[in-house]
């Protein structure tokens, strides 16, 4: 029999600063085409030696597992499992500078060793001295969702008891500019929202989302996890049957969906798969999230954040709902998430209050 | 040589990204490794790389390093007696 999961601790370093009880009262709208995330003092965190040598990504990563392990009162988690698209870019960026700049002689260590997209899970399970299984899953924009459909199957199996899942990717300037001029980020100076964005492209971002997720329902619990699906690639006329497929799987019909939480990013191709989900489920509320949090490759996991944000203190912070005018709702059970980019990488979750 | 020593404590602080340490900080007697400075195994590497694309000295043989690498004065002076940049 299938073990229940549970988020029982999130912690993040975002645009919007750290994960706290105002994330979303005090949150502002991104407008510019790429937006660095807010970070926190790591003093006392990390010690000086080693913080020298981290990029922000592993920095922001350390701090956002330590927030999401004290808030579940975890000391040391079975499992470590992490989700990342361009892993530690800046250490990459750096050293194929290095490479460059040098015509491949006087190559340095230090951004090598770091470069690798598992530094973050590595240097967290060093941290806390976790000696247990530690994996970080590289899929592009459905990183996070594998990291999470892993960490789902270590819980339901019984085979962990607590898990610590995040997401992490961080603004890397070389490879940020290649996405620039391949049209995937806003060209610089243009100042556009999700929901204004005429010019191609989209708004970019970093961040890291760590969650500490358990078999056991706590007193500091958010919501259950049910179920996940992933799909590579779908047509926009697919996304009907790929979601009711899942929500039949589930034994859950339309209407038993409170809110869909949907990836709309201001890019005109990519949104049409959002309108079809939200045209298919006309009675669930829905909300974005990408307008605070930019796209980045494991982008997804703020989304997962605010469902159990809402499903834990049963409110919808205003600056998620999507439409201007809602159906007054005080209870929040089920909620569905939906993230694609560029017409691959769909994902579907559904979490439930507990 | 007191330039050369300058010149090295700022380059040490660029390459090993010593935050919050200005060259002011470090005295040229003082002990990189261990007990002073505290730099460590990848820092000698880093060091190693250093020597070689900034003033042309390849060290071959690790035992050097330990002695040359020892603190700044030791540095400046084996840097002074065989680069080649």
């Amino acid at each position: 029999m299938k073990k229940n999961v549970f988020i029982n601790g999130i912690g993040a370093v975002t645009t919007q600063g750290v994960w706290r009880a105002a994330f979303f009262s005090e949150a502002r709208v991104l407008d510019h085409a790429i937006t660095s995330a807010e970070q926190p003092s790591y003093n006392g965190l990390i010690s000086p030696g080693a913080i020298r040598r981290m990029s922000r990504g592993m920095k922001m990563g350390i701090y956002a597992a330590q927030q999401a392990l004290a808030e579940a009162s975890v000391t040391i988690p079975g499992a470590i499992v992490t989700g990342t698209g361009l892993g530690c870019s800046a250490d990459s960026d750096k050293f194929l500078r290095s490479l460059w700049e040098n015509e491949e002689q006087f190559l340095t260590p230090t951004s090598f060793i770091q470069s690798t997209h598992n530094t973050v899970a590595a240097q967290i399970a060093l941290q806390w001295q976790c000696k247990g299984y530690n994996i970080t899953h590289v899929n592009g924009a459905i990183s996070f969702e594998s990291a999470l459909l892993d960490t789902l199957l270590l819980l339901q199996t019984g085979e962990e008891e607590h898990v610590l899942l995040g997401g992490v990717d961080e603004v890397a300037e070389q490879t940020y500019t290649f996405l620039q001029a391949a049209g995937d980020i806003k060209a610089d100076g243009i100042q556009e929202t999700v929901k204004n964005s005429v010019s191609p492209g989209v708004n970019y971002a970093e961040g890291a989302h760590f969650f500490s997720v358990g078999a056991s329902k706590t007193a500091s619990s958010y919501a259950e996890i049910i179920d996940i699906t992933l799909q590579n690639e779908l047509e926009v006329s697919e996304t009907t049957s790929f979601l009711k497929d899942f929500l039949t799987t589930n034994d859950l019909r339309p209407g038993d969906l409170d809110a869909v939480i949907l990836g709309y990013n201001g890019d005109e191709q990519d949104d049409l798969f959002y309108s079809a989900v939200q045209q298919t489920l006309p009675s669930a509320t829905p909300l974005y999230y990408k307008h605070l949090s930019g796209q980045f490759d494991s982008c997804s996991a703020f989304g997962l954040a605010a469902a159990a944000f809402i499903l834990k203190y049963q409110t919808v912070p205003p600056v998620l709902y999507w439409n201007e005018k809602n159906p007054a709702k005080t209870a929040w059970k089920n909620i569905l998430l939906y993230n694609q980019y560029k017409g691959k990488d769909h994902s579907l979750v559904v979490v439930r209050a507990c | 040589m007191t330039a050369l020593k300058e010149e090295l404590k700022r380059q040490i602080i660029e390459v090993l990204n010593l935050e919050d340490i200005t060259p002011a900080d470090i005295q040229d007697d003082e002990a990189l490794f261990g007990e002073g400075l505290g730099l460590d195994s990848i820092d000698a590497l880093e060091l190693i790389v250093l020597m070689d694309k900034t003033y042309g000295i390849k060290l071959s043989d690790p035992k050097k390093g330990r002695d040359i690498f020892q603190s700044i004065e030791t540095m400046a002076t084996y840097i002074s007696e065989n680069r080649t940049k």
